[in-house]
């Protein structure tokens, strides 16, 4: 660990902070309907879709209304990205020629790749098990995927306002209207900020274009070896099981292209993650330099910081809004720095080699991550990613060291409340805001109350079926694959408790819609493609709704004046106790699991085994 | 703060006796079943017990120490058994209680008026709107109104109160109530209720808790509760599959055990015995609520609406001095008032009477020298006196004083305003005396504050619950005691209806009302607000509209039905906080044991995963143990403080929190730490494990 370093964590935060309440409060308006500097431009858009539309933006919804306008338009963009992964071989933007997703896996066996693949955009996931050069055509990768991004980020960002209204109206019916609520975040807090977004990046050299790939020659060749085929293309296997090999000289590298910086800006700042290329983030035309890592990162904590003082405007009290910031600020630094720490500190197993930190190396476990980042940006940018759910990668999580990989899991694991998916995050958090002011609340003599909102049994049911999502799909659908060896296992490349913490891994990131992978596991298979493409949708649609069901409640009820008998939601204290349920319920549920993953994995690399 | 007025050990041994019993009778599934939590860890007792007997027979694979086997199998049992005898507990005094209410709902007779004569009939055959006689040394046969006539009753049997009351009829002192015992004279009952729904039959019905339904707040916990079990149950039902993977895999009694510990046993075993506890603590305090609904809005209170008169002051005022007007001779004017005073019984009466004795030494004189004759006090000429020698003396209200003298030319008022309205300042109440019909002056009567109420009211406040003081007087009065007695607001000059808006603007707030209330115009208020205490020497109409009865009508009580109100739901939260952090712990016991091989080196007898046995417990096998059995024997030890509830503190909501968070929270962190320990060391040396 270098001073540096730590600067530059401590940096990106205050970075962080200070556009807290600038954009709490642009936030706060946009979704007030009040003016904003973008109205000239924006409003006669928003007004034109309105009237194109045949949406009425004076009329409010009841949360059973809001809840279902916002699944019948996911479930319909999803429908419609599926058909244009089939189909995109037949459609234009295509200068690679690339199949239909899934046309040519009749003789492999159908994977169902193209239901994950929109399923996972849908859900704000971004989990990708193709590989995006070699599968999605520019217009997939344009109308299909970043559609969605704009699109899922945009609904979250609706659903936690219609969740804030729940908590800050009194005796009403209805949460606001979903279609203005949409277009509004799309217009005003998402394309702003990603036409300048994209236009940065540009600058730092992210490419954007529409060009087919360039071929470059190879200056120092390189020999490989591969299955060697017969004349008809099939693998040669020999009497012994293995397979016959030969050694193929590469002299030409492919470089792929495409309109990147456009994707890139909304990837980040809608908190998607969804690459464009399979390095992802770790990719030059994706992240070039450190500025532009430095913006990512900014991009993907942005919205979600913002929604914390926007909580605290609408709902009238700026403090909870801030012990809210407080909560998730504390939760992200120790997840940062074990994760410096770990990565930082180096592998024990290759003691009396020289793993400091100095002029000429950065020193710590470099396995997997990229030399322009380095050790603190790569866990930086590691633990950001997981905490928020966006799930772009600018390093490999499974070369971190058991304890650093430990870090970007349990941030998954603790469902979107440090930061989190933009919108996600809030009302992530915010269930468990209500979880533990309800716990705890009873200490203090009263029915627990909520900004003044009394937490009653209803409340207490919708919250729990909330925080069942997350242990019923993790570990039910990660329990089936470690003891299925045909469809499970076998897809691991690595055994022990790296393999669990793989498939650990996997199903934490579907279900949280993080969509990082940890890597390590073969996923496009039809079982992990399947299994993957339900826990996204449950671990977005299960929670979204209980979650709508509490808002519309809270918001019909009474508003009890705040005294000196209120339970305090705006103290360190409450902060505090935040912290502590969430870190308790989280460490709960997945500690016996994580402690045959990583946690014996850690103490097992002291004894010298690896896996 | 609050004071057991019948002190009753947690342990008496008598009901001690009938838990015990009554524990192995709740482990009947079908009641289990109500409890989820419970349910989940009979359930898994159930299997360990079978597995068990199986393992008798037949070897079966990884289960080598029966012994070890044994003792789980049994401690889970217990864990079980524990909680039913926590519930068996805390309903064991009411149920005790029951049984010396039924005593006195003995078989009586009553004689039912027809007409002219009575007729003798068993009081099981009456009905409503029966007309019945009861005379002096007979038992009241059934809750009714007094329609003619007073006695002095014995209420002994459901207040616990041995002096006898008036009741009469009329007014508000006219209901009487099944199984009490008129002492003297006689009076004509209508009949207010049927067989079996009488306030005895209530009474005996809400002690025994044969009508407890869960409240508002218990259901929302039971949620929580049995959501955090299912999320365990998931937790431990797919760590096995984990654990076949990483070829470690675990017995049934391990993983029941696990699961035992980490679902919220301690609060799951402890809930109902706390919501029933909390109900018998009003029920010691004499106070009978109809729902245990009304209990937790007590806690929930806003809003307390406090009469004046019997509440915040001593309910009788006292002559402080004699005011006379220009011209008059204070001496003369305290010999009239204590001659009109001198048949006056009530306590003002009296005190005018000793305070013109201590002033200026005038003894109360014999009259069978006179010919006197008093005039009674009656709500249409508001005065009262006597008639001494043809000369009639009077005192009363001061304007219907004014006007009997203005009848013969003495107009006083300007002289009399300005008395009353200094009077009226100083928060006293004025009362005017004429003799011959000719003004004398004014008698300062002075509400007193009762001891200890601005302290009181003052820790309200601290927890946020605002006070306001409802009186009949003019507002200059009220605002003077309402200062002197620190309450945050008052109403002056109310009516019922008064009372009735201001509950209504308070609810529309949002706020929670209490009131107390006995006349049958309070009926409608104490029906609107949230918690109606109604006074048992009230009015029936006013016993029916509101959801509490004080059976000893003291009108302070409200304070403490809020207190026990907040003293219940902080035993929960207290006791959910408690079970919830006590998991780490047991984490950290029981994870480390069941891998303790896992990964172990060639022959080594530690695995890596020992590292996290920070305890240092002895064997896997002790550790599992320990931790089972802390988990059972913090059921037991935290009955009392589930019967008693835990310490009420009138503290802002944020130091209790502080407190309270520190106490159960960080205790119950660091508690099971210690006891599991202790467990461990003790069971190894006396080598059970």
């Amino acid at each position: 660990m270098t001073l540096n370093g730590w600067l530059q964590i401590l940096f990106f935060f205050l970075i962080i902070l200070a556009v807290t309440k600038p954009l709490g409060v642009f936030m706060a308006h946009v979704f007030n309907r009040e003016k904003t500097f973008l109205d000239p431009v924006l409003r006669p858009i928003e007004r034109l879709i309105y009237k194109l539309t045949g949406v009425d933006e004076k009329r409010e919804m009841r949360w059973t209304e809001y809840a279902v306008t916002m699944l019948l338009f996911s479930a319909v963009s999803m429908l419609v990205l599926y058909l244009i992964q089939r189909v995109q071989g037949h459609l234009p933007w295509n200068p690679q020629h690339l199949p239909g997703v899934d046309a040519g896996s009749s003789s492999t066996g159908f994977v169902a790749s193209a239901f994950n693949t929109a399923a996972s955009f849908t859900t704000n996931t971004n989990w990708q098990s193709y590989v995006p050069e070699t599968t999605m055509s520019y217009l997939t990768q344009m109308a299909g995927l970043a559609y969605h991004n704009f699109g899922s980020a945009a609904v979250g960002i609706a659903l936690a306002i219609a969740f804030i209204r729940g908590i800050a109206r009194r005796e009403m019916q209805t949460i606001g209207n979903f279609w203005v609520d949409f277009v509004r975040a799309s217009l005003w807090v998402l394309l702003p900020f990603c036409i300048v977004g994209a236009l940065l990046l540009v600058s730092q050299g992210v490419v954007q274009n529409l060009k087919p790939y360039d071929t470059a020659q190879l200056v120092e060749r390189q020999s490989i070896e591969v299955d060697k085929k017969d004349s008809a293309s099939n693998v040669i296997t020999k009497p012994d099981g293995t397979t016959e090999k030969e050694n193929q000289t590469v002299s030409e590298q492919t470089i792929a292209q495409g309109p990147v910086a456009s994707q890139e800006a909304i990837k980040m700042w809608g908190t998607n993650g969804g690459g464009f290329f399979n390095a992802n983030s770790a990719h030059p035309f994706e992240n070039p330099t450190p500025f532009s890592n430095l913006l990512e990162m900014f991009a993907i904590f942005a919205v979600s910081a913002g929604l914390t003082y926007t909580l605290g405007r609408l709902s009238g009290s700026q403090k909870h809004g801030w012990a809210v910031f407080a909560a998730m600020a504390v939760l992200f630094f120790v997840g940062a720095s074990v994760a410096y720490w770990a990565e930082a500190r180096g592998n024990p197993l290759l003691a009396g080699t020289n793993q400091t930190a100095n002029a000429t190396q950065s020193g710590g476990n470099m396995e997997g991550k990229e030399v322009r980042f380095g050790i603190a940006n790569s866990t930086l940018f590691a633990t950001a990613t997981t905490d928020a759910s966006c799930g772009a990668v600018n390093a490999m999580h499974d070369s971190f060291t058991p304890l650093g990989g430990l870090v970007p899991l349990a941030n998954i694991m603790l469902s979107e409340t440090i930061f989190g998916g933009v919108g996600a995050g809030m009302y992530g958090i915010l269930i468990y805001v209500v979880l533990s002011v309800f716990i705890a609340g009873l200490m203090v003599g009263r029915t627990p109350e909520y900004l003044g909102k009394k937490i009653e049994s209803y409340d207490v049911k919708m919250a729990m079926l909330v925080t069942l999502v997350f242990p019923l799909t993790i570990l039910l659908f990660a329990a089936i694959s470690v003891i299925a060896p045909s469809f499970g296992t076998s897809q691991l490349n690595n055994g022990g408790p790296h393999g669990l913490s793989e498939i650990l891994y996997t199903f934490t990131s579907g279900t949280g819609n993080n969509g990082s992978a940890f890597a390590g596991i073969s996923a496009n298979t039809y079982w992990y493609n399947t299994t993957i493409g339900v826990a996204t949708l449950i671990g977005r649609f299960m929670m979204i709704i209980p979650m709508l069901a509490i808002a519309g409640n809270l918001a019909r009820k009474k508003i009890v004046p705040p005294s000196l008998g209120t339970f305090p939601v705006t103290t360190p204290l409450f902060t505090v106790l935040l912290v502590s349920v969430i870190v308790i319920v989280g460490a709960l549920t997945f500690f016996p699991a994580l402690s045959l993953g990583p946690i014996v994995e850690h103490l097992l690399m002291y004894t010298g085994k690896t896996f | 703060m609050i004071k057991q007025t019948k002190k009753v050990a947690v342990w008496n041994w008598l009901i001690v006796k009938r838990a015990i019993a009554d524990s192995f009778v709740k482990l009947n599934p079908r009641a289990m079943m109500k409890n989820p939590v419970m349910f989940v860890v009979e359930v898994g007792s159930l299997l360990t017990t079978l597995q068990f007997i199986y393992g008798l027979f037949r070897p079966v694979a990884g289960v080598t120490n029966s012994k070890f086997e044994l003792q789980i199998t049994l401690w889970l049992w217990f864990t079980v058994l524990f909680a039913n005898f926590a519930e068996a507990m805390a309903e064991g005094r009411g149920k005790a209680q029951a049984d010396n209410l039924r005593k006195s709902r003995t078989e009586t007779t009553a004689k039912r008026l027809l007409n002219a004569t009575f007729e003798i009939v068993n009081a099981i055959a009456l009905r409503k709107d029966d007309v019945v006689l009861v005379v002096a040394g007979e038992f009241i046969p059934g809750d009714g109104e007094i329609i003619e006539g007073v006695a002095s009753v014995d209420e002994s049997a459901i207040t616990g109160e041995s002096a006898p009351v008036i009741r009469e009829a009329g007014g508000d002192r006219s209901a009487v109530t099944g199984g009490t015992r008129v002492l003297s004279d006689q009076i004509k009952i209508r009949i207010t209720s049927n067989p079996g729904e009488t306030f005895l039959d209530r009474m005996i019905a809400l002690v025994e808790g044969a009508e407890r339904q869960k409240t508002p707040n218990e259901i929302a916990l039971n949620i929580l509760l049995a959501g955090l079990t299912i999320i365990f149950l998931l937790a431990v039902v797919t760590l096995q599959p984990f654990a076949i993977y990483s070829n470690a895999p675990q017995t049934i009694f391990v993983l029941v055990s696990l699961l035992v510990c980490l679902i919220p046993t301690t609060i799951g075993g402890l809930l109902s015995a706390i919501g029933i506890a909390g109900m018998d603590r009003l029920i010691q305090h004499n106070v009978l609520a109809m729902s245990g609904r009304a209990v937790e809005a007590a806690g929930d209170v806003n809003t307390l609406l406090l009469d004046k008169t019997g509440t915040i002051t001593l309910g009788n005022r006292q002559a402080t001095e004699f005011i006379p007007l220009s011209g008059v001779k204070e001496q003369v004017l305290a010999d009239a008032a204590q001659l009109s005073s001198l048949a006056d019984e009530t306590p003002e009466g009296r005190s005018i009477v000793i305070l013109a004795k201590e002033k200026y030494g005038l003894r109360g004189r014999e009259f069978a020298a006179h010919e006197a004759t008093f005039i009674p006090f009656t709500a249409q000429t508001r005065m009262s006196g006597v008639d001494l020698n043809g000369f009639e003396i009077r005192k009363g209200a001061v304007d219907a004083i004014v006007k009997y003298v203005g009848a013969s030319g003495h107009d006083v008022s300007a002289e009399m305003t300005e008395i009353v309205e200094r009077i009226s300042k100083q928060g006293g109440t004025p009362l005017a005396v004429s003799y011959d019909k000719k003004p004398l002056g004014v008698i300062y009567l002075k509400d007193i504050v009762k001891g200890g109420m601005r302290e009181r009211f003052a820790h309200l406040r601290q927890m946020g619950i605002k006070t306001i003081m409802i009186t009949g007087d003019n507002p200059l009065t009220a605002a003077t005691i309402a200062r002197e007695a620190g309450v945050d607001d008052f109403l002056a000059q109310a009516t019922p209806e008064d009372k009735m808006r201001l509950i209504k603007e308070e609810q529309a707030g949002g706020k929670l009302v209490a009131m107390t209330g006995d006349g049958t115009n309070d009926a409608p208020a104490l029906a609107q607000a949230d918690v109606g205490v109604a006074m048992n020497t009230g009015t029936q109409a006013a016993k029916e509209a509101g959801n509490m009865v004080d059976l000893d009508s003291n009108p302070t009580k409200l304070i403490e039905v809020v207190e026990i109100g907040k003293q219940l739901l902080m035993t929960r939260g207290a006791l959910t906080t408690f079970s919830i952090a006590n998991d780490v712990a047991k984490y950290f016991a029981i994870i480390p044991a069941m891998f303790a091989m896992l990964y172990a080196a060639n022959g080594g007898a530690n695995g890596p995963l020992s590292a996290l046995n920070i305890m240092g417990l002895r064997t896997p096998q002790s550790a599992i143990l320990s931790a089972v059995i802390f988990n059972a024997l913090i059921i037991i030890t935290l009955i009392p403080l589930a019967l008693k509830g835990v310490k009420y503190r009138a503290l802002s909501a944020a130091s209790l929190l502080r407190r309270n968070l520190f106490i159960y929270g960080f205790g119950g962190l660091v508690a099971p730490f210690v006891g599991i320990k202790i467990i461990d060391v003790i069971i190894h040396a006396i080598g059970l494990a």
